[in-house]
């Protein structure tokens, strides 16, 4: 058989690609949903046009991401049957569990709650119909939880217990399942960096507006509440990667050590911002380091000791036997770095963005509301390359010391069966990319309507309100 | 009490809910191109199941979660072993949800053909497929000791599993033509009566041919006269969903046909009782309610999962369908979307 024909290689393509594809999606409906149900709870309470008006809008780019993340959100629960089977009868009596968790407790509610809110502004009153979206809103987090929880037991597999006979893992503590230390880090991390997104979104919208002097005074209110929201979040999101980082060198000591490239156990480990030379590190010709500081986001102490790359291996080889327990060093490395620095230029712009309006002032250099636009991608590439790195830097594992990938892949399904739905998938997401992109884009240069108005049609006539029941 | 067969009624329960419920919106994209005579009608149509199919859609991923959770070793042999339809039907999923979405968002007549398009195959291909994997498990694979399928696509391309299918394509077909009559006033009533009619024979046929099949295939088995029962007793709630639409009871004939699809759903797993993917190649190697279930401890915990969320969900999906029970009219429709 042709080597790339190789049904290991493509499933792990395909379920890298389907994943990050998931999660353009994920981070917006995860971070808009809660900043609508804001400025909806705004709008009820103050009852100022301008929040309905923000609301409708970022409510329809909301929806508009909502049905992809739908959609795609199958895909990937079908994934692990179609092509990790292995995979699935070996943890399924443990992972299955959250799964079923989200399904019942989660997905029923946000998928009753969203056909609510589209279809129950006239049918609704005003407070039931704001209680929809916040139950929306919660039940969106939850969802993502129990999906963190799941994602926790391949990182760290706790409350199981192997069994020899029917060669699985079989639960035996959900409370341990749930209460898995990465996944109660992991879920205020990614909540935290996906309303980032949501926010830098916002403000894209907002600048953009106000760079054609429209809409005034709804989008100065978009922009303030996005940008202090975008640098609440970063603060959310440092602090509870610090502790992700902590439980990851406790769980994964290999990932940590990877991320920084560090072959030797070392204490007082100095931190490389950037490094000049073959990316493995194996010899370096330039570098900006800062000292210690390695130690410190490992240990919480500047003279820690962090096990490096070569003796894990070593390590790992006497435990488990002989193999390859590395992760491919260059993409940890840069995936990791690429997440921070993103994540955290995100940030500084906001900063100097909430700096240069201060107290009602509005900048009048162009490049100014260009930047804000343009630099509405960073913290949506911060989380992709985060999730790059949080599943790249477990492997050789599919769940860590437990089973490793090439062992979780589906043993009858051939190389052309993968290759024919890697293939129709690339092809039908990448399309659906285009259009979502385009409609999103169509939604926030349009802007907020006169929804105040919305009886008079444009011959002056009126519409029957309710027919505001009827979107599609 | 049984876990692994309470978790075998539970995870049938939750496709019947997804096919009785799916089965509708399936049913309505397929027949736009048979109800709708312009664009306005189109739009009536999708806003029949508007707020709805996203919520109908969600029992599948709940369905297929739970099968993961109480039954891995079944779910892992079906979507390994069905790879290649699982794929369509996926493809098939995505088509029709973006298309509810996006279809609206453009104004050019060649945009909305194209989403139109993608509607009715995107309803129809799961419609088929749906029924031609689910007689395949009844009817049972080649499965090998590891609990792999060994045969390939073609293999699951038999007659029966493509009268399955077609049971399923044209009983959720007149199942939406219903909902049609029961969720609109007017012309578009009148039309949708005149279709179920003629689509309602059709499926009384393929679906009694299947039936009786079904049941014939399983003469040995010791529960046979369950299976009779529920074959009868859906083949009897079939031609009583023909005859209320006929004599224009909606609410009768919608609900009979709901009972159909349940009770055919029945039929084909107590067919299949107690295996859960009969093996053709040698009975030993067959996954079974027992050998492919979870541990008594994730069955515990899943069915307290399941008595306390269940009946909420029923209940605020109950409530959904309540909220937007009023019919829906030509007029209500905008004239242009926003």
């Amino acid at each position: 058989m042709l080597e790339w024909l190789d049904p290991l290689l493509l499933a792990r393509w395909q379920f890298g690609l389907t994943t990050l594809y998931h999660f353009l999606f994920v981070p917006l409906t995860i971070g808009m949903v809660v900043l609508v149900a804001i400025l909806q709870t705004a709008w009820v309470r103050t009852g100022k046009l301008k929040y309905l008006h923000l609301t409708r809008l970022f409510g329809k780019i909301f929806l508009i991401n909502f049905a992809m993340g739908v959609v795609t959100g199958i895909v990937q629960e079908f994934q692990f049957g179609m092509n990790w089977s292995d995979y699935s009868r070996f943890v399924g009596d443990v992972f299955g569990a959250p799964l079923a968790m989200e399904g019942l407790l989660a997905f029923f509610l946000e998928a009753t709650m969203i056909g609510l809110w589209i279809f129950g502004w006239d049918k609704l009153p005003a407070k039931l119909h704001l209680a929809t979206i916040w139950m929306l809103a919660i039940s969106t987090t939850l969802s993502a939880y129990f999906i963190l929880a799941a994602n926790a037991f391949m990182q760290n597999p706790v409350g199981f217990a192997i069994n020899e006979e029917r060669g699985r893992a079989e639960l035996t503590d959900i409370v341990a399942v749930l209460t898995n230390p990465v996944a109660l880090a992991q879920f205020p991390h990614t909540i935290f960096a996906a309303t980032m997104f949501a926010a830098v979104v916002m403000v894209a919208v907002a600048a953009f507006h106000l760079s054609r002097g429209q809409h005034i005074d709804e989008m100065r209110t978009a922009l303030r509440f996005g940008l202090i929201t975008n640098i609440v979040c970063f603060a959310g999101v440092a602090l509870t990667g610090d502790q992700l980082s902590l439980i990851m060198v406790e769980t994964q000591p290999m990932k940590m050590a990877a991320a920084e490239a560090l072959y030797t156990t070392t204490a007082g480990a100095s931190f490389s911002i950037f490094t000049w030379g073959t990316p493995d590190g194996s010899s370096e010709l330039f570098s900006i380091r800062i000292p210690y500081v390695l130690s410190f986001l490992s240990t919480q102490d500047f003279m820690g000791t962090v096990e490096g790359i070569n003796d894990l291996q070593a390590q790992y080889q006497s435990e488990f036997g002989p193999g390859d327990y590395t992760p491919i060093i260059w993409v940890t490395y840069w995936s990791f770095r690429w997440m921070i620095g993103l994540g955290a230029l995100a940030a500084l712009i906001s900063v100097v963005g909430l700096w240069l309006t201060r107290g009602g002032r509005t900048p009048q250099q162009n490049w100014v509301w260009k930047v804000a636009i343009w630099s509405a991608p960073l913290p949506l590439v911060a989380s992709l390359v985060g999730w790059i790195f949080t599943e790249m830097g477990r492997q050789p594992w599919i769940v860590f010391g437990l089973m490793k990938t090439e062992d979780g892949v589906s043993p009858g399904v051939t190389g052309f069966e993968v290759l024919l739905s890697l293939v129709a998938f690339t092809l039908i997401y990448g399309a659906l990319a285009v259009v979502e992109f385009k409609l999103i884009v169509k939604a926030a240069v349009e802007g907020p309507k006169d929804w105040d108005k919305y009886d008079a049609d444009e011959d002056g006539g009126t519409v029957d309100p309710r027919s505001l029941a009827t979107v599609y | 009490m049984d876990l692994a067969l309470l978790w075998f009624g539970i995870v049938g329960f939750l496709f019947i809910g997804y096919f009785v419920l799916d089965g509708f919106d399936f049913g309505v994209g397929m027949s736009m191109p048979f109800l709708a005579k312009d664009d306005t009608d189109k739009r009536l149509l999708i806003n029949t199941i508007g707020p709805v199919w996203d919520l109908n859609e969600t029992w599948l991923i709940v369905a297929g979660a739970s099968l993961f959770a109480a039954f891995p070793y079944w779910y892992a042999t079906l979507f390994d072993g069905f790879y290649l339809a699982l794929l369509l039907i996926l493809l098939a999923l995505i088509a029709r949800g973006v298309s509810f979405e996006y279809r609206r968002l453009g104004k050019s007549p060649r945009w909305k053909a194209w989403f139109d398009g993608m509607i009715v195959v995107g309803s129809a291909v799961p419609a088929l497929l749906w029924g031609v994997a689910f007689a395949n498990i009844v009817q049972g694979v080649a499965i090998d000791e590891t609990g792999t399928y060994t045969g390939s696509l073609f293999d699951l391309l038999n007659v029966y599993a493509i009268l399955g299918g077609l049971t399923t394509l044209l009983l959720f077909f007149t199942h939406g033509v219903q909902f049609v009559a029961l969720k609109t006033e007017g012309e578009m009533r009148e039309r949708a009566h005149a279709l179920a009619k003629r689509s309602g024979l059709l499926t009384i046929v393929v679906a009694a041919a299947f039936l009786v099949w079904t049941a014939v295939q399983h003469l040995d088995v010791a529960h046979l006269p369950l299976i009779v029962a529920l074959a009868g007793g859906a083949a009897v709630a079939l031609i009583g969903s023909w005859l209320a639409n006929a004599g224009g009871h909606e609410r009768w004939a919608f609900g009979l046909m709901a009972t159909t699809i349940a009770l055919a759903v029945g039929t084909i797993l107590a067919a299949m009782y107690p295996n859960v993917m009969p093996s053709t190649t040698d009975p030993a190697f067959s996954l079974t309610i027992e050998n492919a279930s979870s541990s008594a401890y994730t069955l515990q915990i899943m069915t307290w999962l399941a008595v306390f969320s269940m009946p909420l969900v029923l209940a605020y999906q109950g409530w959904t369908y309540w909220v937007f029970r009023k019919r829906l009219t030509r007029d209500l429709i905008p004239a242009d979307a926003h």
